[in-house]
């Protein structure tokens, strides 16, 4: 099914003060659509990990939000530094945040699993000097 | 918008008193409300009678619908409910007695505390608290602007919402049967009367949440009866009885005060309405997974900061405090017998309310989304509210949803004047040629 909405966010790094600007946009766009309860939360959840992600450990990137009958997609694209041991990030408790964003209450290394753990589907890809690349979907029936 | 049925708020606007100018346009939490020719009309379904819009209008064109006291007299027996809040609307108030007997002075037959169902109530809520099954952070049922708020822009947190009466609806049940066992008069004579800080509670009495009929047969305002009751002051109260709820249940009256009675060290009391939003965003976000008990109220300082009190929530959150500093530590006073007597739980399902939806139909919704994010584009993004939407935003929502037209942004009927004006110029020129 071809997708009918799509919005994109850029999301600088380390921009702690606008960090969790676009899943709240994005979460005021799936409550107008009139999205579910249930998936919402999980889209909440995983949106907002994900954006963090960016500002603490990327060199910048866009986050992307795709609707259509099915799923709700959320893309999250980088340009670096890219993950060199995915299964060790994918571990929970692992996390290689700065001591600054572990001030802010970050780095518990629960957030990828915690992706996963409520998206419908989940896809990591990363290359290391490229970028790393998530994709999630949340089913809507 | 999703029509539905005409409900009752007790926030309404007076027409005449409307200068249609953006004060509480700009406040109003659920984009509520719209000027339109000249006057401000409140979208019903959205609105959560917070009472921001009375707070903040310059001409006192909002206000809100509460019962008179002659009310009263539809009930051969008449009981007062005063909320918490009420004991600190005077100034160094000698006993909460004198309050109680005032209220009996005026012409109801007893007064029951809601500050006494709030002990009640607080320990049904510990008790859910118990249940590690329930998601966290618990979040408050008291204030009702904050319930109806997590229902219109919170659905997804509902399930976190405690399913526990408020503290006047379990003060009705319990003053109502105690009188009728204790005269052996008939229930239904007894009429229950809440003493209001607040719209929220009058519209709650009408339209409760999670269960169908509310215990309390009116509201009167804190200001309706506020000159009358402060006279009866002077009076040296005879009845010491009456004073039964513990300094737990009155500590409700301020922000914080329910958090100390239900869970002093994991629980945070949050309170203004757009501060409450900014928390329920975070606890949408899973970013307070640690958190054991959320307590919002719409009001600056809790129900003392209530628009219908009397005196300023500072004041009376620091006269609140000192009628209740005897105890320190939250114990209860609530026998276990009290916990089974009286329906303290919600008997239904607190539903979303969709009023923020575009569409029914998620197609439709999609494709109005994505006209409404291209005009959104073209407009100034000043906010200024001149077109009688909050926002451009809600301005673009509002031209796509057909409830207001392009030329009403004043902006782009400059441009498009800007443009006609132009054609007339070269008009001109052509025929003169």
């Amino acid at each position: 099914m071809a997708v009918l909405l799509e919005k994109s966010f850029p999301v600088e790094a380390g921009a702690f003060t606008t960090a969790g600007e676009a899943s709240t946009t994005i979460k005021r766009t799936l409550k107008q659509l009139g999205i579910n309860a249930e998936v919402l939360r999980h889209v909440s959840v995983a949106c907002y990990e994900v954006e963090l992600n960016l500002v603490i450990h990327s060199l910048g990137g866009t986050l992307t939000l795709l609707v259509d009958p099915e799923k709700v997609t959320l893309i999250s694209k980088d340009v670096g530094p890219g993950i060199p041991d995915i299964d060790k990030a994918m571990t929970e408790g692992f996390s290689t945040a700065s001591a600054e964003a572990r001030t802010l209450g970050f780095g518990a290394g629960m957030g990828l699993p915690n992706m996963k753990r409520n998206a419908t589907e989940f896809d990591i890809q990363s290359e290391v000097g490229v970028g790393t690349t998530i994709t999630m979907s949340f089913a809507l029936r | 918008m999703v029509t539905k049925e005409k409900r009752f708020h007790s926030v309404r606007l007076e027409g005449e008193k409307c200068r249609g100018c953006t004060n509480c346009l700009k406040r109003c939490p659920t984009e509520a409300i719209r000027v339109r020719g000249g006057r401000a009309h409140i979208i019903d379904e959205r609105c959560i009678d917070c009472g921001e819009c009375i707070r903040v209008c310059s001409y006192h064109a909002k206000v809100a619908v509460t019962d008179p006291l002659s009310s009263i007299s539809q009930f051969k027996y008449k009981i007062a409910l005063p909320a918490p809040s009420l004991y600190g609307q005077f100034n160094n108030l000698k006993s909460i007695s004198h309050v109680l007997g005032g209220l009996k002075r005026m012409g109801f037959d007893d007064v029951y505390e809601v500050a006494r169902g709030a002990d009640v109530v607080s320990k049904a809520i510990r008790e859910r608290l118990k249940d590690p099954k329930l998601p966290r952070p618990v979040i408050s049922s008291a204030c009702p602007a904050i319930v109806r708020l997590i229902q219109v822009r919170f659905p997804d947190l509902i399930d976190h919402i405690v399913d526990v009466r408020q503290p006047m609806e379990v003060a009705a049940m319990i003053a109502r049967q105690e009188f009728a066992r204790k005269h052996g008069v008939n229930p239904e004579e007894i009429g229950c009367f809440f003493i209001t800080p607040c719209p929220a509670k009058v519209t709650a009495i009408r339209n409760p949440i999670g269960h169908e009929k509310s215990a309390v047969n009116g509201a009167i305002s804190v200001l309706e009866i506020y000159g009358l009751l402060s006279s009866q002051l002077k009076n040296t109260p005879v009845d010491l009885t009456l004073e039964e709820a513990s300094d737990i249940g009155v500590g409700w009256a301020r922000s914080g005060g329910e958090s100390f009675a239900v869970s002093p060290d994991e629980a945070m009391a949050v309170d203004g309405i757009e501060n409450c939003i900014r928390v329920l965003e975070e606890i949408e976000d899973n970013r307070l997974k640690n958190l054991e008990f959320f307590e919002g109220a719409a009001c600056t300082g809790g129900c003392v900061g209530g628009p219908l009190n009397f005196e300023n929530n500072y004041v009376a959150r620091s006269e609140i405090r000192k009628l209740a500093t005897r105890q320190t530590e939250p114990e209860l006073n609530v026998d276990s017998g009290m916990m089974t007597k009286y329906d303290l739980y919600m008997s239904g399902r607190i539903l979303p309310n969709s009023a923020m939806k575009l569409d029914d139909d998620l197609m439709e919704a999609m494709r109005k989304m994505e006209k409404i994010e291209k005009l959104y584009s073209e407009l100034p993004g000043f906010d200024c509210g001149s077109c009688g939407s909050p926002t451009c935003r809600t301005f673009a929502e509002d031209v796509i949803q057909g409830d207001a037209t392009r030329m009403d942004c004043i902006h782009m009927m400059k441009d498009q004047l800007r443009v006609m004006a132009q054609q007339m110029v070269d008009l001109a020129k052509t025929t003169r040629e």
